[in-house]
């Protein structure tokens, strides 16, 4: 690594450079205090609610004495792991696509459908998957949310993938090539690997960016306040607990939801934790 | 590519819920699906879990809003519709079948707002009316200081707050005010989300109670169960028959205790009821006259006429704890002909 | 597994998404056919929005979306870069960066209904204050608090897109620049950030996409007005929020084909934003890097 001291600098540019450091601490340091801010907030409303009931019974009616969003928790799980099934390989197909058949007419509209796909709101999508698939299937279904979900994940993973894998230098390519592998081997073999933490942080932000939404699945997974882990049949999801209670007047309800949402940012977080999503530091070249 | 092994077995973990849990065998024992109106879900889910453990029989009502109710029964994708104004008959055509309506419980409108003091005010419905179409726009008004001459109103303007989001309770609310605004129903007129003249918009009964409590001044309209939970001072509204009534649970079943229609279809506002509060609002499940359709058994539409029966009957004793208001007499006496009347196959399916 | 097959996958996967899309059109375009067909254009020049006498017209929601939106960008924009440059170039530790990283995706997994709430009780009195110094009316909601929220929300998008990419700037090219004497600023300004102008260009562009189709907090913090925003301070609506605040309750099959023609209109408006976007970043980066 080059040392500053070592190079001859006026005192302009080394003002000028410390000024930049600033600009880039700050904003930086205002962003993660917002976060905690916001997460802080969540806790304090919320963390009335917790006990071992919360986490572990299905919802009760209100008055009633203990209850829990335990079946919206299995319900999240279930969700988010058949969109991200569905949209994790999706997403890298594509991004694969776009950074190998860059110049194509098809990979041009590609791109911007990928794009657009993000500026509809997702109780559009919602809407449109109870037209494709709730109706067909003359059922509301866990099923018929991932997919919902896997159509408003893909734009995030999609463009993070693609614009990771372009960075990969072309150097990696030409090596593998020179040693004789086909272009499929050095794609899946030897770029793919090297744009790991990328991949991974773009499918961690696509899970948060899910783990949220409440529109599209009640249209599609529909809720259910009873325990359920069959993907066919409808099914809770915190979202749609948190939605359900923040709209009614009980103030015991508030509560739950602001639990239940501290509750899915923590398995956000895990999640981005276990799959590796924040990646390593600096990569050598 | 090596994954992480923690993070592998999570990766298992999410895998086998979604793709393990597609063999899981069905249940087989009955399921009811309703979907519709989100003013009655908290009663819904108390009714509906005591029915479970009563007769094992479980109930599945979310609350999406009422047009999505409609829109699933029409679809035949759930077992009854809840919403929060009937079905007219214009729109009956668009069934397949016919349908029938079951009121289950009965809510209210309240008018909720922020003046120094908190003083209990009388309105009446063109005054309210006139305030949400801008002709009334400060507190001291004549207008409201004739009805209220011992409380001492401040020159202070007035901000109507309404419903940003579709909903019965502006559908109610506005259905009230049509009554008795000519003004109203002229230049605004009724539905589940209106055009609104002045004023600013707030989503759900919390949003509208959150801004009438942060702004002095302001003046909003939630329903009654909201105001009790969360102690907002409220409005006596003019009957009517010229009674100021308060918002309560016995008012608001006196306003349904009048003659009652056949096919249970009334708009409960500005009832002729004595003793009524004059914005009240019913809300109703809409099932298939005749059950059977699609491939549905004889055990689902028993199953479902059979809750129908109860929700009107010994479902109605958990509604006053939840600030529901319970059907008068009148309004049991028409659900049991209606439920009497659906059929399975031609034949009634309770004697 | 041969080349063949390999590209005969990816294709398919291509063909697949645009037919996808093409579908969700028509099905948009099926469920707005009765103001479609009935108002044209006019729809689009409209500026009334009355569900009782059916009289349709997007355009305050036009605005109020294209204001919201782009605002909410401006805001985020150097706080997003900011953050992006930090954890991308300054930051050392792997394990700070790393978690660091994953903090600010958590932003992206608040739900928007929290959003909403969280922005009604913190920065509404906000901005309250700030209108009541202004002399304006005090509603506390409107086009400036729906942008605030917003562009935190968009932040993740934008940030996290920054740091990858300058993660993968060549270390030869960095160090030949401090080799040469340049300081930190000047080595990110003059060779990593030019080196992955066009991927921080995408991540403005997914957090614009973002920032157009997010419905619940800006519903819970815009006022709910049908008015053509003339301040910052005006309450309005925006494109997404009417659809999410009419779309469960609509009475009239004309209301909810006027609600689908909405998404339509903000469909095609992504799309236009993002080929604008697109074409912008071709033009300024000139083939450089082969992109």
């Amino acid at each position: 690594m080059a040392d500053e001291e070592l190079s001859i600098l006026h005192g302009r540019r080394r003002r000028k450079n410390a000024f930049f450091t600033a600009l880039v601490v700050i904003p930086a340091l205002i962003v993660l205090g917002l976060l905690a801010a916001i997460v802080i907030e969540v806790l304090v409303k919320g963390a009335g609610a917790f006990s071992a009931s919360f986490f572990l019974e299905a919802q009760k009616p209100f008055g009633d004495p203990g209850g829990g969003i335990a079946n919206g928790i299995i319900g999240t799980l279930m969700v988010l792991g058949i969109a991200s099934l569905v949209s994790v390989p999706l997403s890298l197909a594509a991004a694969l696509y776009l950074s190998e058949r860059k110049g194509r007419a098809l990979a041009r509209l590609l791109r911007l459908v990928i794009d657009s796909l993000q500026g509809i709101p997702s109780i559009v999508i919602g809407v449109v998957m109870y037209a494709w698939i709730v109706i067909p299937m003359k059922s509301f279904s866990a099923f018929a949310g991932g997919i919902a979900l896997s159509l408003i994940m893909i734009p995030t993973v999609t463009t993070t993938i693609l614009e990771v894998l372009l960075l990969v230098p072309s150097s990696f390519r030409e090596a593998a090539i020179s040693l004789g592998a086909p272009h499929w081997r050095a794609s899946l073999g030897i770029i793919l690997p090297a744009a790991k933490t990328g991949i991974l942080n773009g499918v961690g932000l696509g899970i948060a960016r899910i783990a949220g939404e409440t529109a599209p699945l009640l249209f599609t997974a529909f809720g259910n306040p009873f325990m359920n882990l069959n993907a066919g049949k409808p099914t809770s999801a915190i979202p749609l607990i948190i939605y359900d209670y923040i709209k009614s007047p009980y103030q015991d309800w508030h509560q739950k939801a602001w639990g239940a949402a501290f509750l899915l940012v923590l398995f956000v977080f895990l999640v981005n934790v276990l799959i590796g999503a924040g990646g390593k530091g600096k990569k050598g070249a | 590519m090596k994954i992480n092994r923690v993070g592998a077995a999570v990766l298992m973990a999410l895998l086998f819920s979604a793709a393990g849990s597609l063999a899981v065998a069905q249940s087989s024992s009955i399921t009811l699906l309703g979907s519709g109106a989100s003013f009655p879900g908290p009663i819904y889910s108390k009714m509906f879990d005591v029915y479970a453990k009563e007769t094992g029989v479980k109930v599945n009502y979310q609350s999406i809003g009422s047009s999505g109710g409609i829109k699933n029964i029409m679809d035949k994708v759930v077992d009854f519709g809840g919403t929060d104004s009937f079905i007219k008959d214009a729109d009956m055509m668009k069934y397949s079948a016919p349908i029938v309506h079951i009121p289950t419980v009965i809510g209210a409108v309240v008018i909720t707002y922020n003046l120094p003091g908190s003083p209990e005010l009388k309105l009446t419905g063109e005054l309210i009316a006139d305030i949400y179409l801008g002709k009334v726009s400060k507190w001291n008004d004549q207008a409201i200081q004739s009805l209220n001459p011992s409380v001492k109103l401040p020159n202070l303007a007035i901000m109507p707050v309404y419903r940003s989001d579709g909903s019965g309770t502006t559908f109610n609310f506005t259905a009230y005010l049509s009554e008795v605004s000519a003004d109203w129903k002229g230049k605004v007129g009724n539905a589940n989300s209106v055009s609104w003249p002045v004023g600013q918009g707030a989503a759900q009964n919390a949003g509208v109670a959150g801004v009438v409590t942060r702004a002095p001044g302001s003046i909003g309209y939630v329903e009654l169960a909201y105001a009790n939970q969360n102690k907002l001072a409220v409005a006596m509204v003019r009957n009517s028959s010229g009674k100021w009534i308060d918002p309560s649970l016995s008012s608001i079943s006196a306003a349904a205790a009048g003659s009652f229609p056949k096919d249970t279809r009334i708009l409960l506002v500005n009832t002729s009821a004595p003793d009524g509060y004059p914005i009240c609002a019913m809300t109703w499940l809409v099932v298939y006259k005749d059950q059977k359709y699609g491939n549905r058994s004889l055990d689902q539409a028993k199953a479902l006429v059979d809750l129908l029966w109860w929700v009107s009957h010994d479902g109605q004793k958990y509604a006053p704890d939840l600030d529901y208001a319970a059907l008068p007499p009148p309004a049991v006496k028409a659900v049991e002909d209606v439920v009497r009347s659906i059929t399975y196959g031609g034949q009634p399916v309770r004697k | 597994m041969n080349d063949k097959r390999y590209f005969g996958i990816l294709t398919g996967a291509a063909i697949l998404f645009v037919a996808l899309f093409a579908g969700l059109i028509l099905t948009l375009v099926a469920n707005s056919a009765a103001t479609l067909g009935s108002s044209g254009l006019g729809f689009i020049s409209g500026l009334e929005w009355n569900p009782v006498t059916l009289k349709f017209g997007a355009w305050p929601f036009i605005m109020g979306t294209l204001l919201t939106s782009f605002i909410a960008l401006a805001i985020s924009l150097p706080f997003s870069l900011a953050t992006g440059i930090l954890l991308g170039e300054y930051v050392r530790s792997s394990f700070v960066a790393k978690t660091a990283n994953i903090f600010i995706n958590l932003l992206a997994s608040i739900p928007s209904v929290v959003y909403g709430l969280w922005g009604l009780t913190a920065v509404v009195p906000l901005v309250q204050k700030i209108e009541t110094a202004a002399g304006v009316p005090a509603y506390g909601v409107g086009i400036l608090s729906s942008s605030l929220v917003l562009a935190i929300m968009i932040i993740p998008f934008m940030s996290s897109m920054t740091r990858e990419v300058l993660k993968n700037v060549p270390d030869s090219l960095r160090h030949g620049a401090l080799a040469l004497g340049a300081t930190r600023r000047e080595m990110v300004l003059g060779v990593s950030l030019p080196y992955v102008k066009s991927g921080i260009a995408a991540g403005v562009l997914l957090a614009l996409g973002r920032a157009l189709g997010e419905t619940m907090a800006v519903t819970m913090l815009i006022g709910n007005a049908t008015r053509l925003p003339s301040s910052l301070f005006s309450i309005g609506n925006t494109l997404a929020s009417v659809i999410a605040s009419q779309f469960n309750e609509a009475e009239s099959d004309v209301h909810r084909s006027a609600m689908m023609e909405l998404a339509l209109i903000l469909l095609l408006i992504t799309f236009v934003i993002n080929f604008a976007g697109r074409k912008i970043i071709e033009k300024s980066s000139g083939g450089r890097n082969g992109r």
